[in-house]
């Protein structure tokens, strides 16, 4: 078998043992049952139960929100009423399979004809009904297989839900036939860290048990490695294990131009894992998680204790922390708890705090308080800001209460298009890609028929963030990213040609990340950035780049076979 | 036989997280216990049931049940629906 190819996520490598994603079950055919309705029953029941109990050892594995959906499917499998008329079809003549599908089929057909919510749990019962009638049939379970050793996951594309579930220490790697380097997959692979290479064409006639080599940074699948190919990747990964080990450096280019590497936290929690993992600083702190759980704003002593664990954590180094940014995705009851049709356009990020400008006031006083008991370079800014008048409300608002540099975020198009007005008014921009990219694509982020919309390379997001960075470099003002895109190490060196100063990222990205941009000078940024500015899609633009970027250009050949 | 009528408290009614932690103490009781939403009654112990009610937020709906304890029962079960689950 050839080598496969397809796009590699990340820049990972793995060696293991195929296991394939089951097929989905065929319907249970119709025929007659061969034996008698009680011992169908009983069968039912069996699986039924069985289902359940399965169902319910998964959702204990995942914890979380994960774990409440597994819970309601697991009731779903005992569903009484489901029971009731899963016995009324087998007293009819038909097998347990058969009744089990029909009577499934029947309360998901109800709830598709309710629409929304309803509608939308015809598929967790679809899942259920595979799992039960497999059960039945003494076959594997739909789904991600779940051995007890690691192993390389082949799937044709994974559904959120899979994905959502993946056990990161049994998972090795992921290679799908399906799927772009925007997929569900693969954003989930490189927000994970997971090692990955997506639309690998021929990737389903692997079977069980084939050892294969998957590298992320070529996309290339080795199937059947020899001896010596094994060997030397067995090196490289002893090789990168190794050099984790060793402390790690600030971030530069090639030509030594310093970009600061930040890490995006979201809790007190995580600080440990960025500290080692090299992040220079705190480029997104997001303060969600103090509100979260509250029906109202906590004091501003309770606020200022926590802000001050995570200055102390970093002396002498840059903390951004952002402004309370409620609604569309993490809406807060007490800023706005009025039902929107269009939440993302809504009452949301600095729009939600100046309409509650005293929860404003007392973050903003307990940031500041905060920063003056510790060295730690603290520096605020507002979400979701759109125009220059807003800048200079909450540059001024945050600089009256103590705060000592403010900025803005750079998330919706106007505020790019404008930026050199905005960095006129304030201290500094951050942008951030994913909301930039869902306003300019005009495509619902959280929407899976448009997620093929939300890809930060995308020509046009690419040139609102070239606006920005220019901005920045007449006005001599720092312009940091802090959406997804930073994670992406190619476009993270993109991003640095279109003007960006620093990224900030989960820490799981930063290795990656710091070891691509040491590849390349700022000339060939700013060469990349050129190329993906002129393309016409965001796939062009990509390409384009990874085009200009691999060394000794090789076309895969079609022909080892 | 106990019955009590109560208006559902959960921002996005009775579906999702609330419906299974209702179904789930249901289940707990071990009493039949029926559930209405206007002139529709069913086995509060079937989840697909009490989703397919299509349940909303402030809507009303009567708990009844038979046999010991079920005063007890459906307090708690009642607690359960005039609760924000989803807060």
């Amino acid at each position: 078998m050839p080598t496969l190819t397809g796009v590699g996520i990340g820049r990972g490598l793995a060696i293991g043992e195929v296991l394939r994603m089951p097929d989905p079950l065929p319907e249970p055919s119709d025929a007659a049952s061969q034996t008698t309705p009680d011992a169908e029953k009983v069968r039912a029941a069996g699986s039924l139960a069985a289902t359940a109990a399965d169902i319910r050892l998964r959702g204990g594995r995942a914890g979380g929100a994960a774990k409440d959906v597994l819970e309601a499917q697991a009731f779903m499998a005992e569903d009484p009423t489901l029971k009731d008329d899963v016995d009324k079809r087998i007293d009819a003549g038909k097998t347990a399979e058969r009744a089990v599908f029909e009577a499934f089929a029947a309360f998901r057909d109800l709830l598709v004809s309710m629409g929304g919510y309803m509608g939308e749990r015809a598929t967790d019962l679809n899942d259920v009904s595979q799992r039960v009638v497999a059960h039945l049939q003494g076959v594997a379970a739909p789904g991600v297989p779940t051995p007890d050793h690691p192993f390389i996951l082949v799937a044709r594309d994974l559904a959120p839900a899979d994905t959502a579930l993946l056990d990161l220490s049994t998972v090795l790697a992921l290679i799908t036939s399906d799927g772009g380097p925007t997929s569900h997959t693969a954003i989930l692979a490189r927000e994970k860290s997971i090692v990955a290479v997506v639309g690998a064409v021929g990737a389903l006639e692997l079977s069980d048990g084939q050892t294969v080599i998957v590298d992320a940074t070529t996309g290339a699948v080795t199937v059947d490695p020899s001896d010596a190919e094994r060997a030397a990747a067995e090196t490289t990964l002893a090789d990168r294990a190794a050099a984790k080990d060793v402390p790690v450096g600030p971030g530069a280019l090639a030509d030594g131009t310093p970009v600061p590497l930040l890490a995006n936290l979201g809790t007190v929690d995580k600080l440990d894992e960025a500290v080692e993992k090299g992040a220079e600083g705190v480029g997104l702190f997001r303060t969600e998680f103090l509100f979260l759980d509250s029906e109202k704003a906590p004091t501003v002593a309770d606020q200022q204790a926590k802000y001050s664990a995570l200055f102390a954590a970093f002396p002498g180094k840059k903390v951004v922390v952002r402004a309370l940014d409620a609604g569309a995705d993490k809406p807060l009851s007490f800023l706005n708890d009025e039902p929107e049709e269009n939440p993302a356009l809504g009452l949301r990020g600095l729009r939600a705090l100046r309409a509650n400008e005293p929860i404003l006031r007392d973050q903003l006083t307990a940031i500041a308080s905060a920063a003056a008991e510790n060295e730690a370079d603290a520096w605020v800014m507002a979400p979701m800001v759109s125009t220059v008048e807003e800048t200079r409300y909450f540059t001024r608002l945050a600089k009256e209460l103590g705060v000592k540099t403010a900025g803005v975020m750079i998330e919706v198009p106007a505020a790019a298009l404008l930026a050199d007005r905005i960095l006129a008014d304030t201290d500094f921009a951050s942008i951030g890609t994913n909301d930039l990219t869902q306003y300019t694509l005009a495509a619902d982020r959280l929407l899976g028929s448009v997620a093929s919309f939300q890809d930060p390379w995308h020509p046009a997001v690419l040139r609102l963030v070239g606006e920005v960075g220019k901005a920045g470099a007449a006005a001599g003002k720092p312009v940091g990213i802090c959406g997804e895109a930073a994670a992406d190490p190619l476009l993270a060196v993109v991003l640095v040609g279109l003007g960006a100063t620093s990224l900030s990222m989960s820490p799981a990205a930063l290795a990656d990340v710091r070891a691509e941009l040491a590849r390349f000078t700022l000339k060939q940024a700013k060469q990349f950035a050129e190329l993906a500015l002129s393309a016409n899609s965001a796939v062009e633009a990509r390409l384009a780049v990874i085009d200009a970027a691999t060394p000794n250009k090789t076309t895969p050949t079609e022909s080892e076979k | 036989m106990a019955t009590r009528t109560v208006t559902v408290a959960s921002a996005h009614g009775l579906h999702a997280r609330p419906a299974s932690l209702f179904v789930q103490a249901v289940a707990s009781s071990g009493l039949a216990v029926e559930l209405s939403k206007g002139d529709k009654t069913l086995n509060a112990a079937s989840i697909l049931g009490v989703i397919s009610l299509g349940i909303e937020h402030g809507d009303t709906v009567t708990l009844t049940a038979e046999g010991d304890n079920a005063e007890a029962v459906l307090d708690q079960l009642a607690e359960i629906i005039t609760t924000d689950q989803d807060a």
